[in-house]
């Protein structure tokens, strides 16, 4: 036991996969007092989808799967109920961002207002120092800037600081990430060797109540709306093909456009409003400006001034050398050294200093 | 780390003379009731011994008790069952808005195949008020189910006076019992309803058993359809090791009635001065004069329900707030709404049920590590200025 832990009381989000069962199991060694808890976030009466492919978040095997971890370590196990919330705040942007033409990024919007607000806000009511959570992200305290620091996990092929750039300063000092520092392979074998029953879970990889990966079927049952057909356009803006509905499609998108041509062609553009898609070839779909708004300051000190920085656009995008300039409070213009391939509206920039999560924002 | 149970109205322990009465139906007595041979002749001898302990402790004849998988499978067999079997004379049938929901959903589900259900209002201690009541009754009226004592606040209602009702109007009455048994007398023949619903983990009994009393000439469409045990009424190889348990728990409570009745006011009423006295802006939904002293309902106002929860088994106690059944819902307790608790109030509720086990030493406890919490809670609501 070490001095930081002791007496300290954590309340662990379980979801009922291997990452979130280690990450509770490596507190409770390290000597903190551990409580966990799994977040009933949607019901697949609500969500609809093939029931026979069930995916594993919220569902009742997961949570059982939490709850029988908990027994097994020796600590209590509560089940909270943010459905209501789930459904008004993350499914409600999801399914608008995608009917207005672009791509949101649901995991960002649940980290921010359902983990490091309503279960955090829980954490409080049952009197715990921290919450802790199974993502491959590290965090911790720095005296030279007086702010708490959010940094890359140290399994590059895991890491999930990308999506948790929405945390605030507050939130952050009272967050412990047992996984930054070990890897996904260790992982699963820390889970062996503790013979827990979520050792050999699959990765989570989905959208977690589009339990069968159709988000065109989602927006469609959960909108309620016709969604109304229109043109594929040209650069030119020559109309050469019809489109399903632009929810269906996101910037950057190659297949399923119907259209044969000799070069592969890419989503450039969902121009909503007049309810066209509009292609075009590769380096049509190349942008080096980006706007980006509701930014949040993680690591780095707020400030007026021109910074550089590398730049991550998607989750499984390299970050790339830019040079960012704030606008207002929560607005920066971004400008990359070369040209990026689907700079996708609604989707989440995030600016980092080697492995330190700078600020982030949702990309215009 | 302490370890307080009060939540016995969720369930109870079974008590061990119950437990030995048991193992001897699972190891010796084993054979299947409806069996010609003597494995069988034995099983049933048992089995029916049991059925006329209970009717004797309750009051009727040993053959108007038939035996379910418990309280919910009667309250359906009841109402389903002469809703079903009544609908030439009629579909209207009447219940509370303070059900259980055995019986709430079981009616909505009625009403959802076509019958028409009226759901009465109760008054601020979660009464039905008889006049009310009978000015309910319609030609049509085939049911109507009251339950004796609720199980989130242990309001008792007055069965007996309704009973009365519907027998001279010629309409069944049906009265979920679950919490009432072992806590309250009950004489059947002397309350005059036609049926009656029971369970046997709610009195140290085990799980899976209870049973509804059917008055004779009482008729019933059955909810299974199989064997002809249970005089067809109930399909299903009978549970003959948890109907012996449940007779003998009901032997038990029975006999002790009286006095743990007493000790347990005792107890009741001075831990909800307790908690009056050390926290402000307490208010006990029901009240004890009107219900059971194994239920203390209390409303901590400013303090959300599920949080105390959670921060009291923390600390090693077990209480629930509402009923077991429909806790993780975040909604506010029907029967608190239907009495009319203000919101606020009725989201800081907590049911601290006694039973056997409970002591002075437990309470006090209780009423020791609650102040703190309850002050933690407060703090952080927004909704609360006290």
């Amino acid at each position: 036991m070490n001095m930081e832990s002791k007496n300290k009381k954590v309340l662990v989000a379980l979801s009922g996969g291997v990452d979130s069962s280690v990450a509770l199991l490596l507190l409770r060694e390290q000597g903190y007092e551990v409580i966990g808890a799994t977040m009933k976030l949607w019901d697949f009466s609500e969500v609809g989808g093939d029931v026979h492919k069930d995916g594993r978040c919220c569902s009742m095997e997961s949570v059982n799967d939490a709850r029988e971890v908990c027994d097994r370590v020796g600590v209590p196990h509560y089940l909270l109920n943010f459905a209501e919330l789930f459904k008004k705040t993350v499914i409600g942007n999801f399914v608008s961002e995608y009917l207005n033409g672009r791509t949101p990024n649901p995991c960002v919007l649940c980290n921010t207002e359902i983990k490091w607000e309503q279960f955090l806000a829980q954490a409080d009511k049952l009197d715990c120092d921290y919450i802790a959570t199974g993502h491959y992200a590290r965090t911790g305290y720095d005296a030279t800037s007086g702010r708490s620091f959010l940094k890359r996990g140290i399994d590059g092929t895991k890491d999930q600081s990308y999506a948790l750039w929405g945390i605030r300063q507050a939130a952050l000092a009272k967050t412990l990430f047992p996984l930054g520092e070990i890897t996904k392979k260790e992982t699963r074998r820390l889970a062996e060797e503790a013979g827990l029953k979520t050792a050999n879970t699959p990765e989570s990889m989905e959208i977690c109540f589009v339990a069968d990966d159709n988000y065109g079927r989602f927006i469609r049952e959960w909108s309620g709306q016709e969604i109304p057909e229109g043109d594929i356009v040209n650069q030119e803006g020559e109309a050469v093909g019809k489109h399903k509905g632009i929810p269906f499609y996101t910037v950057g998108q190659r297949k399923g456009l119907g259209i044969s041509h000799r070069t592969p062609l890419y989503v450039t553009e969902i121009d909503k409003e007049n309810n066209r898609i509009v292609i075009g070839e590769k380096e049509a779909v190349k942008k080096s400006e980006l706007n980006m708004s509701r930014v949040n300051w993680v690591s780095a000190k707020p400030t007026d001034e021109p910074f550089s920085g590398l730049v991550q656009i998607r989750y499984l995008h390299k970050s790339c050398p830019a040079q960012i300039i704030p606008q207002s409070a929560d607005r920066f213009k971004i400008i990359f050294e070369t040209a990026q391939l689907a700079i996708t509206p609604g989707q989440t920039a995030v600016i980092f200093d080697g492995d330190t999560v700078l600020a982030g924002g949702i990309i215009d | 780390m302490n370890s307080i149970y009060l939540d016995y109205s969720s369930t109870t322990p079974v008590d061990k003379a119950v437990a030995g009465a048991m193992q001897v139906a699972w190891s010796e007595d084993y054979g299947n009731p409806s069996s010609v041979h003597r494995f069988g002749q034995k099983a049933k001898v048992r089995m029916n011994q049991a059925r006329e302990k209970m009717a004797s402790l309750l009051g009727c004849d040993g053959s108007e008790l038939y035996f379910t998988s418990g309280g919910t499978e009667a309250d359906n067999l009841a109402l389903k069952g002469v809703a079903y079997a009544s609908q030439k004379k009629g579909r209207h049938i009447i219940t509370s808005q303070t059900e259980h929901h055995a019986v709430l959903h079981s009616a909505e589900y009625l009403a959802q195949s076509g019958f028409d259900v009226t759901f009465l209002p109760v008054d601020e201690l979660g009464k039905v008020d008889p006049q009310q009541f009978k000015a309910a009754l319609r030609p049509d009226t085939t049911l109507v189910s009251i339950m004796m004592v609720n199980n989130e606040t242990g309001t008792i209602q007055p069965i007996r006076e309704m009973a009365e009702i519907c027998r001279s109007a010629g309409v069944l009455f049906h009265t979920d019992a679950v919490q009432a048994v072992g806590k309250i007398p009950i004489n059947i023949s002397d309350l005059g309803v036609d049926l009656l619903s029971f369970s046997g983990h709610k009195i140290y009994g085990p799980k899976g058993i209870g049973g509804l009393f059917i008055r004779k000439g009482v008729r019933i469409a059955p909810l299974f359809h199989g064997g002809s045990h249970e005089k067809r009424k109930r399909a299903g190889t009978e549970n003959i090791a948890a109907i012996i348990g449940m007779a003998t728990a009901l032997e038990m409570v029975t006999s002790r009635m009286d006095e743990e009745n007493s000790r347990l006011a005792q107890l009741s009423d001075w831990f909800i001065n307790e908690i009056q006295a050390k926290i402000k802006d307490v208010s006990l939904n029901g009240s004890m004069a009107s219900g059971i002293p194994q239920i203390v309902n209390l409303s901590f106002k400013g303090a959300e329900g599920e949080s105390i929860i959670l921060s009291l088994d923390l600390k090693g106690v077990a209480v629930s707030s509402g009923s077991a059944c429909t806790s993780g819902s975040l909604e506010a307790s029907h029967v608190l709404s239907a009495m009319k608790v203000d919101d606020l109030l009725a989201q800081g509720s907590i049911r601290f049920s006694l039973g056997q086990f409970t002591t002075k030493a437990d309470l006090e406890y209780t009423a020791s590590i609650l102040p703190d919490i309850i002050d933690r809670l407060r703090s952080m609501s927004a909704a609360y200025n006290g």
